[in-house]
């Protein structure tokens, strides 16, 4: 143990705890923008100034250890005066103007600004200008040169976390900037639009593309009937940027908010999750079986970062890939077929608007793959954030709503579902219904909790009706490539693996609300969504009543012919820019 | 009123100059990566706030061209606007006044001819090609990549066996090159920006000097696999080190009696005592490793053989044979080359230089050595003759002011021209063309052309001829290794293309250079050759590294190694070079800003863990 004075108070703390650390467990707060624990501590910023008594220099808080005896103080003269020009300077080259940014009110720049009470800049704007701070308008990834401020955070989250090094620093000196790794443009590069680099950013610097105005449109449209599912990790986590607790943020109230906004028809991509179970669940026993499973492990295919990424990095295993689409472009499919049927109006005038906690999904709803004679399945993906700012928009205020059921029949799903949103939950809800349809009968619904929250990667086998099923679980892009290292090599073997390219899953999602204080959030969504598991009256996706509907009276059965051609997709049919 | 005064510089010009001498050092250390086209304007920024304002190419012209440069920074300009900068800086070029606007406008030129596509692909993408990729600048100047903060940070906590530990992470020579690397790693080292390079040679002496023997890591899992090393120098072994801790059986054939090659053979004891060469080849044969000495591939043991019994094959033979004058005379007694007197002084047998007179032909750090062994065997008078100027010598300036210090003459600007024999065939004269210094070449060095002045003689008893060394190669063009202008042809890989399993590096790849160079050579061919061998065995080295200190030193002087005092060269040989005092090695290694965790280091590229 060391011990210190940090502002006159004694601290101990365990050797190498960096004084910001140190500081904050005797509660004082040091004011920090680029520190991102264990991933970026770099001192870029140096808004962590502190000063400590017998040293020449200011010294960074956030990257240097402590050491006994210290004697810091965070808010002498000279730390305030460097803290504050230094923020100072970076507003000198940051666009603030705040009243058009997505971040506004949730931006550590802007917070540590209004604290400090910088009302006027002694410095001359510096910003780059034409086409120096141009970017793409169609990705579904936007990057700002002018919010951006260099703090680096992005670089370090796509290369630790995610192993994919998208980001990187551009030029030197007075021009340097962050932009894509290798002098290529994002929509060339094998970007898995997983969206980590957003959700760290404590700036406007990276944010999604904008739909919400698209999505005002439809909704005005007359013509239109918009239908809108939810997926099901948005439900842990809409509510805490609209000063919900966890549990007023009822899919009840949503269903409330989304009519206030105008959709004709509010359903759940829980229903689809259900169905999911059904087809790719079949689909993998179908593979066990035959025998196609000995060499390489089936991959789930719901998370659209992760099918990026395996198409880039590994495009050889795409065939390992589950053919089902995922449960929002099964939504999607169904939603122009069966429900189009059942409501008597033409597909084409269905306008299917999907929330999803995720970037990618706006790339996949665009894919070539996805779509059908009436059109792409769905036509438009909002992220929890883009939801959040449209019910801000229409100032509504969710936790005055009364509490209103789903829509009939894609409204309805399982606990099975809902834990779809969480790392684990796809394997686990296709573990219960595969056993079911192994043995006849239903599994205890906790059977194969081992699956939930845990390390990066878990690895379980179980044994069903007499067969090993060996199951890996695996969140995180860096993770996720570590795995198929060790699969390459013939060190391990699998049978089933789930994969999410955000580490926690869904829950964690790259188009989630983004925590002001730098908090990773997914672990307690995640327990909301089990909560919820635990709470459902119906468990396993094979007794969604609708699902059993939609089989009796449109698709037949699994794997049918109909399914085949809806609710599959060849993953070949497309390709991601590296493999052109 | 007084008609002349004592002029004295003012207070600004003073403090100017301070600052001129910091912006000097500050570019001497500026670090791989930079944009070229952002230099450039700042250089010529730089350029303009000296112009007088007298001319218009230089008071207008220049300003233009640094408004072009800026619109191609700022992506606003077109392809046309860098034939605008071209064509403006070569009227500046032919018609400023003076070298104040000229000069400022050739360096335009330099850089918008010499890196044009820089200059596109700002202009049409807003993007530099260059990259920072190297942010650590001794450990990126240093060809073995030895963690040169990481060592440094340990000899000031005192932790001497760590750092020599965490040195043999890279480079398994740390004593030898305590004494003898030419230590590129200090010639950008950021602490110039505040006073001057840290003494990192010196510094790893001081570790050496008081580390106690640290064992060799335990090596990985025997592989089966067989390596044969050909050449016991510093290249050859330290792929053998490397290999051997990686499982393989290495088995090195050396043709000398002794392993170490140039650096037993070539260097002079009073710079590298053999025992400090021993500590590293003693350690990096507890690896297991087999030697077979006096053994010549070609004669004793044919190259196809090696090839056919073993799984790979490093050529690590280096640069030993002499090359010739080509003079009149050159075959007459008393002509030696460097290398053979070297090496016949490495092996003990000594000649006898009492009394004579001898001239040392050549510039480099060979022909130092050769001078100050001559100096040692008794010679009475030692001339180094050499065909440019003092300052165009390629040796070490360390090395010729300490051969002048000893009493060695330096004779510039005379080439060679032909050796004067006596009646018993002996070497009686040098005969020496003068030369007159004249203008640069295309190495960037001024050229010496014959002068208008009679022929010199230089009486003397001995030439020692020092202008170069070479390789044979003929026993090893049997298994399809080819050469070219002397030096055999392999890859950046070390791999010799269409020789299947034989690599080759080190001198006698890239010609006659550093012990270093040899290292880095014997690390790139261990790592190719154990990928080859179908493995990646990662060399690690588990030292934790002391943290940074948190502000660094003010500025304090460099600790420079002083020479024994002597008052006789004649017959010592010992160690000239005192290391360090302890007080001296603390503040010395307290200097190091620590770049692995001061600026971009900490972010990226800063430390590589394993190779």
């Amino acid at each position: 143990m060391v011990t210190l004075t940090i502002d006159g108070q004694t601290v101990q703390v365990p050797e190498g705890t960096t004084i910001l650390e140190a500081a904050r467990q005797a509660n004082i707060r040091i004011p920090h923008l680029c520190y991102l624990k264990e991933i970026n501590e770099i001192a870029a910023c140096r808004v962590c100034c502190v000063e400590v008594e017998g040293e020449r220099a200011m010294v960074t808080a956030c990257n240097n250890p402590v050491l006994e005896g210290m004697v810091v103080h965070t808010n002498s003269p000279r730390a305030r005066t460097t803290r504050r020009v230094n923020v100072e300077l970076i507003l000198s080259q940051h666009d603030c103007r705040c009243a058009t940014c997505v971040r506004s009110g949730n931006c550590q720049l802007q917070t540590i600004a209004n604290d400090l009470g910088i009302l006027d800049l002694p410095y001359q704007t510096q910003l780059p200008l034409g086409l120096r701070g141009a970017w793409t308008t169609t990705f579904p990834l936007f990057h700002d040169y002018n919010k951006c401020i260099k703090c680096m955070r992005c670089v370090q989250v796509c290369d630790k976390v995610q192993s994919l090094s998208i980001w990187d620093v551009a030029s030197t000196g007075s021009r340097t900037t962050i932009d894509v790794s290798g002098n290529r443009v994002i929509k060339d590069s094998d970007c898995a639009l997983c969206g980590q680099c957003i959700t760290h950013c404590p700036v406007g610097g990276l944010r999604e593309r904008d739909d919400t105005q698209r999505a005002f449109a439809a909704l005005a449209d007359p013509n239109k009937i918009t239908v809108v599912q939810v997926a099901p990790a948005v439900r842990a986590s809409w509510g805490e940027s609209l000063g919900l607790k966890r549990e007023e943020a009822t899919m009840e109230r949503m269903a409330a908010t989304l009519r206030r906004l105008g959709f004709d028809y509010v359903y759940d991509t829980n229903f689809t999750a259900d169905l999911t179970i059904m087809e790719e669940g079949s689909e993998f026993l179908h593979r066990l079986k035959s025998g196609g499973l000995v060499r390489w492990p089936m991959f789930t295919s719901c998370c659209p970062g992760w099918v990026r990424f395996l198409k880039s990095q590994y495009p050889e295993l795409t065939n390992q890939l589950s053919t089902a689409k995922s449960p929002q472009q099964m939504f999607g499919s169904v939603a122009k077929t069966w429900l189009a049927q059942k409501l008597g109006v033409e597909p084409e005038k269905i306008f299917c608007v999907s929330i999803m906690p995720c970037v990618a999904k706006k790339a996949e709803s665009e894919l070539p793959t996805m779509a059908t004679e009436h059109g792409p399945d769905v036509d438009l993906v909002l992220t929890t954030r883009e939801l959040v700012r449209m019910i801000r928009a229409d100032k509504l205020n969710p936790a005055l709503l009364p509490e209103e059921p789903m829509d009939s029949p894609m409204g309805t799903h399982t606990g099975a579902a809902v834990i779809f949103g969480a790392t684990g939950g796809v394997m686990e809800a296709a573990l219960r219904t595969a056993s079911f349809l192994l043995t006849g009968e239903n599994p205890d619904p906790d059977a194969f909790r081992d699956v939930r929250t845990g390390p990066g990667l878990r690895e379980v086998t179980y044994e069903i009706a007499g067969i090993p099923v060996r199951c890996a679980v695996v969140s995180g892009l860096g993770n996720t490539r570590k795995l198929i290292q060790r699969l390459k090599a013939g060190k391990v073997h699998y049978d089933f693996v789930e994969v999410m390219a955000c580490p926690g899953g869904c829950a964690g999602g790259g188009g989630q609300p983004i925590s002001v204080e730098d908090e990773e959030l997914y672990g307690v969504r995640g327990e909301r969504l089990y909560q919820l598991d635990r709470e459902a009256p119906i468990r396993y996706s094979h007794e969604n009543p609708q699902v059993q509907a939609l089989y009796q009276e449109f698709l037949g059965a699994p794997l049918s012919e109909r399914s085949e051609h809806l609710l599959h997709t060849d993953h070949k049919g497309w390709s991601m820019p590296n493999q052109l | 009123m007084s008609r002349l005064s004592i002029e004295t510089p003012g207070r600004a010009q003073t403090v100017l100059g301070g600052l001129y001498r910091d912006m000097g050092r500050r570019l001497s250390a500026s670090q791989p990566g930079l944009c070229p086209v952002d230099m450039s304007l700042n250089f010529l920024r730089l350029c303009h706030a000296q112009t007088c304002g007298k001319c218009v190419p230089c008071r207008v012209g220049l300003s233009q061209l640094a408004v072009l440069i800026e619109q191609v920074l700022d992506r606003t300009a077109t392809l046309e606007t860098i034939d605008l900068i071209e064509r403006t800086a070569q009227v500046i070029a032919d018609s400023a006044d003076c070298a104040i606007g000229y000069e400022a406008a050739h360096m335009v030129l330099k850089g918008v001819r010499g890196f044009r596509e820089d200059y596109e692909e700002h202009v049409l993408h807003g993007r530099c090609i260059c990259g920072l990729s190297q942010p650590v600048p001794c450990v990126s100047a240093c060809p073995a990549h030895v963690d040169v903060p990481g060592y440094v940070s340990l000899v000031r906590e005192e932790r001497y066996d760590d750092a020599v530990y965490l040195i043999r992470k890279d480079n398994p020579f740390p004593s030898a090159c305590a004494y003898v690397c030419e230590h590129p790693c200090e010639g950008h080292c950021r602490r110039r920006m505040v006073d001057d390079a840290i003494n990192i040679c010196g510094l790893k002496r001081f570790a050496v000097d008081h580390a106690q023997p640290v064992p060799a890591p335990a090596p990985f899992p025997a592989t089966g696999k067989t390596v044969a090393v050909i050449g016991g120098g510093p290249g050859g072994l330290t792929a053998a080190y490397y290999l051997s801790l990686m499982g393989h059986k290495v088995t090195v054939y050396e043709q000398r009696p002794k392993l170490g090659g140039m650096l037993r053979y070539g260097i002079p004891d009073y710079r590298l005592p053999q025992d400090v060469l021993d500590r590293d080849i003693e350690h990096i044969l507890t690896t297991g490793i087999t030697v077979h000495t006096g053994v010549s591939i070609g004669k004793d043991l044919s190259m196809e053989d090696i090839q056919k019994s073993f799984d790979a094959v490093y050529i690590a033979i280096g640069a030993h044979t002499d090359k010739k004058l080509g003079l009149e005379g050159e075959d007459s007694k008393n002509v030696v080359s460097a290398v053979e007197l070297l090496r016949n002084v490495g092996e003990g047998s000594v000649p006898d230089f009492t009394g004579k007179r001898v001239c040392v032909v050549g510039g480099g750090n060979v022909s130092m050595d050769a001078t100050r062994t001559a100096l040692r065997l008794g010679a009475e008078q030692v001339t180094c003759v050499y065909r440019r100027r003092v300052e165009d010598m390629t040796a070490l300036a360390e090395e010729i002011e300490e051969a002048m210090a000893e009493g060695c003459q330096i004779l510039p600007l005379q080439a060679p021209a032909r050796i004067e024999a006596d009646e018993e065939g002996k070497v009686a004269a040098l005969w020496t063309r003068p030369q007159l210094i004249s203008s640069y070449g295309k190495d960037g060095r001024p050229k010496p052309v014959d002068a208008a002045e009679k022929e010199f003689r230089i009486p003397c008893d001995y030439v020692i001829v020092a202008i170069g060394q070479a390789i044979v190669a003929q026993p090893f063009e049997a298994v399809g290794v080819t050469t070219n202008r002397g030096a055999i042809q392999a890859d950046l890989t070390s791999a010799v293309p269409g020789a299947g399993n034989v690599f080759a590096g080190g001198d006698a790849v890239s010609g006659p250079a550093t012990v270093i160079r040899a290292v880095a050579a014997g690390k790139v061919a261990a790592a190719n050759i154990d990928n080859y061998l179908g493995f990646e065995h990662k060399m690690r080295c588990e030292v934790d590294i002391p943290p940074a200190h948190l502000t660094n030193t003010p500025p304090c002087g460099r600790v420079n190694l002083k020479n024994r005092h002597l008052c006789d060269y004649k017959g010592d040989f010992s160690l000239l070079k005192e290391g360090m005092t302890r007080e001296e090695a603390a503040q010395e290694s307290s200097r190091c800003l620590r770049c692995d965790h001061f600026g971009y280091g900490i972010f990226k590229g800063g430390r590589s863990t394993a190779w």
